[in-house]
């Protein structure tokens, strides 16, 4: 049964500000029409898609559909208070590298290559003019040292492995390439308070008034109201507005998940020599990553208990980097030698090809030797929404499913939402469907809910299996590195898995 | 046998059009005259106009009138039909496309074309039919259907302007009304007699104009699934509603319409996967099928 879904809020909604906001570096003036001038009562508009939320996942979702031929017709606006939306973005290449970073797979690249073939500056070409590092090899280990894994792009027959990117670089190059085009109309700088989607219902009258008003009372179009005082009717909302997203709470869509009892610091460091690999060790208390950025800079993510992150965070910088040198080369445990278990030996008879990268020794990454940016801590959890669609309502992104950072998944997941989303979409106009309609986006649900899940599951996996220090544990571990790293099928599984080129994994 | 329920049902609306001794009921008296002529029950075989007995008719129309407003609620008896639409107008879109030349890449590629929809009951076809730029009619036998399908549509500008009519396709005939594409589907297998049905439809398909009908096969398969399963089995339907006898095979459609000047150029399968709940378009033409064909005639 349909329910009235109608929510006012009161106050302001509380969004986790810190990590996710993408700031300008200039101070430019706002474009947006209604910035000023926040007449309440001001003429409501329609629209075919409302997104709520224009981060990475809500543009790319912007720009994949105004890439498609069925769907650049559309109206569409995005409504998200951030300024930088609204500024002219000049990010200046001396500038000192945000912390903020994404891991975009090789999957997520073509997606991104593919939506921008339009018009001159390609949205990834952007990326590609301004700072971004693509690695082709990966070593992980933990602190036991029983055993290490590298992962070379060779061994799956790619080129690399995937880049990393600045947020700020991925926003400002999708918001300038879907400005180009026709699909957006406006951007409403402002918050979400309330959302209203009525039951269908027809009128008695045969001659309805066409007026937005009446399509909302008969449940054609979802209302939306702003913070400054703005309405808006839309025959579709998108929630792309991250993990504590007010479109899913207005759309009573419930969550499941847990809090990690972990925070994840970020920050941005500096290397004598340059980076090309990513690096990560599984500490006692997590992980801790080192991901190049280009230019000799590299960008940390070292998950830990919530008390050591205010620890780390509030210690000198020496002492940090001395701390976090100290946690890749000797700290915690010994370096791994593959000779313990075996060596690769064990497994020749298993290999399907000869994987080179197996024979590579281990290398202890290079050093830190400067700390580039602010260190920024935020807490950790899992969370995935209950149904990612609702009636006139579609999750994507953070909003539908937030995981651990430890393998660089979650915007790739996003990416991936926002992709098979503006495909359902494209297929219902197709055939004349109006885009609201709960049949038409439960198809998005089926096609993204089980590989998300099955992504949630194996990192809430790996997140469990390495928060536990327990003597077998720690071998059975090892031993399944161990195998990871030299059983080359498997390998070549795991590199494919993780680029995003399979949807599950082990089924190749 | 999940899959024959959700075969069979997509028919089911037009059960209401028929009632279960088979006896034609698409008579415009719905929307003319509440008492008809009473005629007698013994002959089967009647026309498209011919009236019924108003006793039947009016429990037809009370049996009809109560699942009419349940057209639209997707979860409810039609579901199946829902279901089944879009896998229906990915054909109808790629067959006119490309016989009247359209872009297919188009959000609206029917632009400009007079599409008529025989037989629309609550508008599941015509609305987006007409959100693909048709200029869209819908007919049908039952007023309620009519009276449903118009408030249902005016509620989206897109679809605003379809033009719904309580009527036949033989009074159409009359009237001389001329149409780029005509669509009739799930409706020749409740009439009488499909060939003057055939003509009817030919006379309203302009000159190289296009017909598309939809129906059930003759064959063993559709047999055990439409038949036996659905009404027999699981009394999913009342027993009668379909005669299997008054099946098409596609040669006999084919043939029909080739009497009426309309060469079928396409056809395709409809196939449900109860696995993943899906219909899809296929080779196969053992139980549903629907036809395309154009209408080429020698003398204007």
């Amino acid at each position: 049964m349909n329910r009235i879904l109608t929510t006012k809020a009161g106050s302001n909604v509380n969004r986790l500000r810190i990590p996710w906001r993408p700031f300008s570096n200039d101070a430019a003036p706002v474009i947006c029409p209604n910035a000023g001038n926040p007449e309440k009562g001001s003429e409501a508009e329609q629209y075919d898609i409302a997104i709520v939320g224009g981060g990475m996942v809500g543009l790319a979702l912007a720009c994949s559909l105004a890439s498609k031929p069925l769907t650049k017709h559309l109206n569409v606006v995005i409504v998200d208070s951030n300024p930088a939306l609204g500024a002219k973005h000049f990010i200046k290449k001396d500038d000192l590298p945000d912390p903020r970073v994404s891991t975009i797979t090789p999957a997520t690249i073509s997606f991104l290559k593919a939506i921008a073939y339009i018009a001159d500056i390609g949205a990834w070409r952007f990326v590609e003019q301004h700072r971004h590092a693509y690695f082709d090899k990966m070593q992980v280990w933990d602190y036991t040292g029983l055993s290490y894994a590298k992962y070379n792009a060779r061994d799956a027959d790619k080129e690399v492995l995937g880049c990393v990117v600045e947020n700020k670089v991925l926003l400002s190059s999708l918001l300038s390439h879907v400005q180009n085009t026709e699909l957006l109309k406006k951007i409403y700088p402002s918050r979400l308070t309330s959302m209203s989607i009525l039951p269908n219902s027809s009128s008695s009258e045969v001659n309805s008034t066409l007026s937005m008003t009446s399509l909302f009372t008969h449940g054609r179009l979802a209302k939306l109201e702003l913070e400054d005082g703005n309405s808006l009717y839309a025959k579709l909302v998108v929630g792309a507005d991250g993990g504590k997203s007010r479109v899913r709470e207005l759309a009573g869509i419930r969550t499941t998940g847990w809090n990690y009892s972990q925070n994840a610091i970020i920050c941005t460091v500096e290397h004598a020599v340059e980076n090309h690999c990513a690096w990560q060790r599984f500490l006692p208390s997590g992980p801790l990553a080192l991901l190049p950025i280009g230019d000799k800079f590299s960008n940390i993510v070292w998950t830990m208990t919530p008390k050591e992150s205010s620890d780390f965070k509030s210690m000198t910088e020496d002492d940090f980097l001395k701390a976090v040198n100290h946690a890749l080369d000797y700290g915690y445990g010994p370096h791994p030698t593959s000779s313990i278990l075996g060596g690769s030996e064990l497994f020749s008879w298993l290999k399907g090809g000869i994987s080179s990268s197996a024979n590579d020794c281990f290398e202890v990454p290079p050093k830190v030797v400067k700390l580039a940016s602010e260190r920024m801590a935020f807490p950790l959890s899992l969370r995935h929404a209950n149904d990612y669609v609702s009636k006139r309502v579609a999750l994507i992104g953070d909003a539908a499913h937030t995981v651990h950072p430890l393998a660089g998944q979650g915007v790739n997941l996003g990416f991936g939402d926002a992709s098979s989303l503006s495909s359902v979409i494209s297929e219902g106009i197709a055939v004349g469907t109006d885009v609201g309609e709960v049949r038409l986006l439960k198809k998005y649900e089926a096609d993204r809910k089980p590989a998300n899940i099955m992504m949630m599951a194996i990192l809430d996996g790996f997140q469990k299996a390495y928060s536990v220090d327990f003597g077998p544990l720690n071998i059975l571990r090892a031993a399944a590195f161990h195998g990871a790293n030299h059983i080359s099928p498997l390998k070549r599984s795991i590199i494919s898995y993780a680029s995003g080129e399979l949807r599950l994994p082990l089924f190749a | 046998m999940a899959s024959s329920k959700l075969l069979s049902q997509p028919r089911w609306h037009r059960l209401l059009g028929t009632n279960l001794f088979n006896v034609r009921l698409f008579s415009d008296l719905a929307s003319q005259h509440p008492v008809s002529d009473p005629e007698p029950k013994s002959n089967n075989k009647f026309k498209n106009t011919s009236s019924t007995p108003s006793s039947l008719k009016e429990a037809e129309l009370a049996k009809f009138a109560a699942i009419a407003d349940t057209w639209w609620d997707s979860e409810g008896p039609f579901k199946p039909l829902h279901k089944m639409n879009p896998t229906r107008l990915a054909f109808i879109r790629s067959t006119l496309c490309r016989h009247f030349r359209k872009d297919p890449l188009s959000a609206r590629p029917f632009e400009g074309l007079r599409i008529i929809d025989v037989g629309c009951g609550g508008g599941i076809l015509s609305e987006p039919l007409a959100r693909m730029g048709a200029i869209v009619t819908g007919i049908d036998a039952i007023e309620k259907n009519i009276k449903i399908a118009r408030i249902h549509a005016n509620l989206d500008p897109t679809t605003s302007n379809i033009e719904y009519c309580c009527t036949t396709a033989e009074k159409l005939v009359d009237e001389q009304r001329q149409f780029d594409a005509v669509i009739a589907l799930e409706v020749i297998e409740h009439v009488a007699d499909p060939a003057e049905f055939c003509k009817s439809l030919s006379a309203l398909t302009a000159h190289e104009g296009a017909t598309v009908v939809s129906t059930i096969n003759r064959s063993m398969r559709s047999y055990a699934t439409a038949i036996v399963a659905a009404e027999y089995l699981l009394h999913w339907l009342p027993k009668g509603t379909h005669q299997w006898s008054s099946f098409l095979t596609p040669e006999e459609l084919t043939m029909i319409l080739k009497h009426c000047s309309i060469h079928v150029r396409e056809m395709a399968g409809f196939v449900f996967n109860p696995i993943t709940g899906r219909w899809s378009l296929s080779d196969d033409i053992s139980v549903n099928f629907i036809a395309f064909g154009t209408k080429e005639t020698h003398e204007e």
